[in-house]
């Protein structure tokens, strides 16, 4: 594994409802190692999102976020405007799921590749500028690109924008790339190109990216580590093959048994559904859904631990394990 | 008698566009459907996937009489659809029924789910104790009867989802459209619902037009599959030879496209990478539509159209070079 470049620490933010404080993440790790491709899956509300927007400083102000985001040795969390303008598109960028909404219907995408490239190398020429938009759009894939970079956002199609998307976050060469879904919206043919793209950023430019997703026929395509995330918390880390493999946690065998498979004639859900954030049981967040809970998952927090080469918050990981070996 | 719930035959749905471009009108058309044909038999399921602008959603209006259609001829129950009166409509109306992809749209937020699920029977003036009729319904999709009083916000969106399927229920349908049921949904309450769909397919014996852009959960609950695109079915039959022995080449990279939920697999796999995009639905390729992002191409797909041929493997499909 490469270089630490991002380490999230006990991240925790709560937001202000009418309804009382929301605590949407409640204590996250996550590290990420210098050119891996880190895949964080999780449900709607699971917390993946916005552990992310908080580590680049996005979230609005009357978010309270706790805990330590250090990008490259640089601390993130209660960091100056300044410093997070400089880290923001230029060590770490971050892409989303709609493509249209992240450009200017106004402006031709060369220039917004541009200003981009301007705002973090200001000595840069226009000249040298302008070759460089059209080498990145290159890069991404879009043909005639010396052409195709006076145009407008209208004139692409969902999935070419999406490539411009990637072009201008990977324009001052990040360590880091979080990629929030950057494949929901698009046909599975268009999303198989774009995961390629993502995949040829990453090896050619040695970038780490963090794909977010619900996906986990995705995450097994690309990731090399995954973050499974339940109610704001991990509840599994490890290598994608022994997270596949070998679940440990009831969420992700859950999750993995609820997927239609090959010759299975009736799906097994998850039965419920998660908690409300306002109100989150005590103890383990999943344990109202586990048909393995005990009176000990209900007391408090389950920590996320090592377990064989995974990682799991589940404190019965080892019964488990022996009675799925038994049956 | 012996023909299938529903057949349609050569359906083709066009949509005006029109444009100011500068003083001129201009009228362009979309051909959204273009000459599709199929048949449904009862208590079976088919499958309808394509990428967005296949034209697959409108399929399923156009049965469901949603939609005017331009031509072709949809047959339910051995009945012509078109020309019918208002009144014979409403009654064959009864029969059909769809639930939308979108679970949180698709109620009423002021009313509450139980009057939700009794308005199909307030409209079809069906007589007798609707409330009971309503708990009856919740209870089997798997909610409580005192539910009813409930308000849409209140419910999950797979809960909400299963309203609208009792909703679907209530007149007791023969057909449902199922528009992207799932979509919406998390996986792990993906599953239930799709367990719902063929428990209630078992127990009342009705027909489905499942529409899905997601292969594999057509793949678990279709009979059979139509593969769309650009308004055209490109290949058709038994869910076995669709997924097992494709023929056509935008069925098998479609297949190979879809990521499967297993890492070991997935670095073994040989893809097919398509290029570029499905092309706008108002100035289709000319010939075999899949053409521009076909490696198989030649200038006979440009030149003539290839038509739905038999196969060896059962299924009909569309191509002149084919797997």
């Amino acid at each position: 594994m490469g270089e630490l470049v991002l380490s999230i620490r006990d991240l925790r933010v709560t937001f202000d409802t009418p309804l009382g404080p929301l605590e949407a993440v409640r204590g996250v790790d996550i590290d990420v190692h210098e050119g891996e491709m880190m895949g964080v899956v999780g449900e709607s509300g699971s917390g993946k999102s916005v552990t992310f927007l908080a580590a680049m400083g996005l979230l609005p102000h009357r978010a309270k976020v706790t805990g330590s985001v250090t990008l490259n040795g640089q601390e993130m969390i209660g960091a100056s405007n300044k410093v997070l303008r400089n880290m923001r598109g230029g060590l770490m960028s971050m892409i989303f799921q709609d493509p249209l909404s992240a450009l200017n219907p106004v402006h031709r995408i060369g220039d917004q590749i541009v200003e981009m490239l301007k705002a973090h190398q200001p000595k840069m020429s226009d000249k040298d500028a302008a070759n460089r938009a059209v080498e990145l759009l290159d890069i991404v894939g879009i043909p005639q690109a010396a052409e195709r970079a006076h145009q407008y956002p209208h004139e692409f199609s969902g999935g070419m924008r999406q490539r411009v998307v990637i072009a201008i976050a990977i324009a001052n060469n990040p360590k880091v790339l979080i990629a929030d879904e950057p494949t929901t919206a698009l046909d599975v043919t268009v999303q198989a190109q774009i995961l390629e793209v993502i995949e040829r950023v990453q090896k050619y430019f040695g970038t780490a990216v963090v794909l977010i997703t619900h996906d986990l026929g995705v995450i097994a395509r690309v990731a090399d580590r995954v973050n499974v995330m339940y109610a704001g918390r991990n509840v599994e880390k490890g290598g994608v093959d022994a997270l596949f493999d070998h679940p440990s946690h009831p969420y992700t065998r859950g999750l993995l048994a609820s997927l239609p498979h090959e010759g299975v004639e009736r799906l097994t859900p998850i039965i419920g559904f998660p908690p409300n954030m306002l109100t989150p049981p005590p103890g383990c967040g999943f344990a109202p859904r586990c048909s393995h809970a005990t009176d000990a998952c209900l007391v408090s927090l389950p920590p996320l631990r090592a377990f064989g080469d995974l990682e799991t918050a589940c404190i019965r990981a080892e019964e488990l394990v022996m009675k799925a070996g038994l049956s | 008698m012996n023909h299938p719930l529903l057949q349609v035959e050569n359906l083709v749905k066009n949509f005006e566009l029109r444009a100011n471009s500068g003083i001129r009108k201009t009228k362009r058309i979309v051909q959204a459907v273009s000459d599709v044909s199929f048949s449904l038999d009862k208590g079976q399921t088919l499958g309808i996937v394509g990428e967005s602008g296949s034209g697959k959603t409108t399929v399923g209006r156009c049965i469901l009489q949603l939609l005017d259609i331009t031509s072709g001829t949809i047959s339910f129950a051995g009945k012509i659809l078109s020309g019918l009166s208002f009144e014979e409509m409403r009654q064959i109306r009864r029969k059909m029924q769809i639930v939308f992809q979108d679970p949180f749209a698709s109620l009423d937020p002021k009313m509450t789910v139980g009057s939700s699920i009794a308005e199909p029977l307030v409209v079809q003036g069906v007589a007798g104790n609707h409330e009971d009729k309503v708990a009856s319904l919740l209870e089997l999709v798997g909610l409580a009867a005192d539910h009813a009083k409930r308000f849409p916000h209140e419910f999950s969106g797979g809960q909400r989802q299963r309203v609208g399927i009792a909703r679907a229920l209530a007149l007791d349908p023969a057909l449902i459209v199922l528009d992207e049921p799932v979509s919406a949904l998390d996986v792990s309450i993906q599953a239930g619902v799709v367990n719902l769909f063929s428990d209630l397919q078992k127990r009342l014996g009705m027909s489905y037009v499942f529409i899905a852009h997601d292969l594999s959960v057509v793949r678990h609950i279709a009979d059979r599959v139509a593969v769309m695109y650009l308004g055209k079915i490109v290949e058709i039959g038994d869910k076995k030879s669709i997924y097992e022995h494709p023929t056509h080449p935008y069925t098998k990279a479609l297949l190979s496209a879809v990521p499967v939920p297993n890492p070991t697999t997935e670095r073994s796999r040989s893809r097919i990478m398509l290029e570029g995009d499905v092309p706008s639905p108002v100035n289709p390729p000319t010939g075999c539509r899949f053409r521009t992002r076909c490696w198989k191409a030649t200038e006979l797909c440009a030149s003539s159209e290839p038509q739905l041929v038999v196969r060896p493997t059962g299924q009909l499909s569309a191509c002149h070079f084919p797997e």
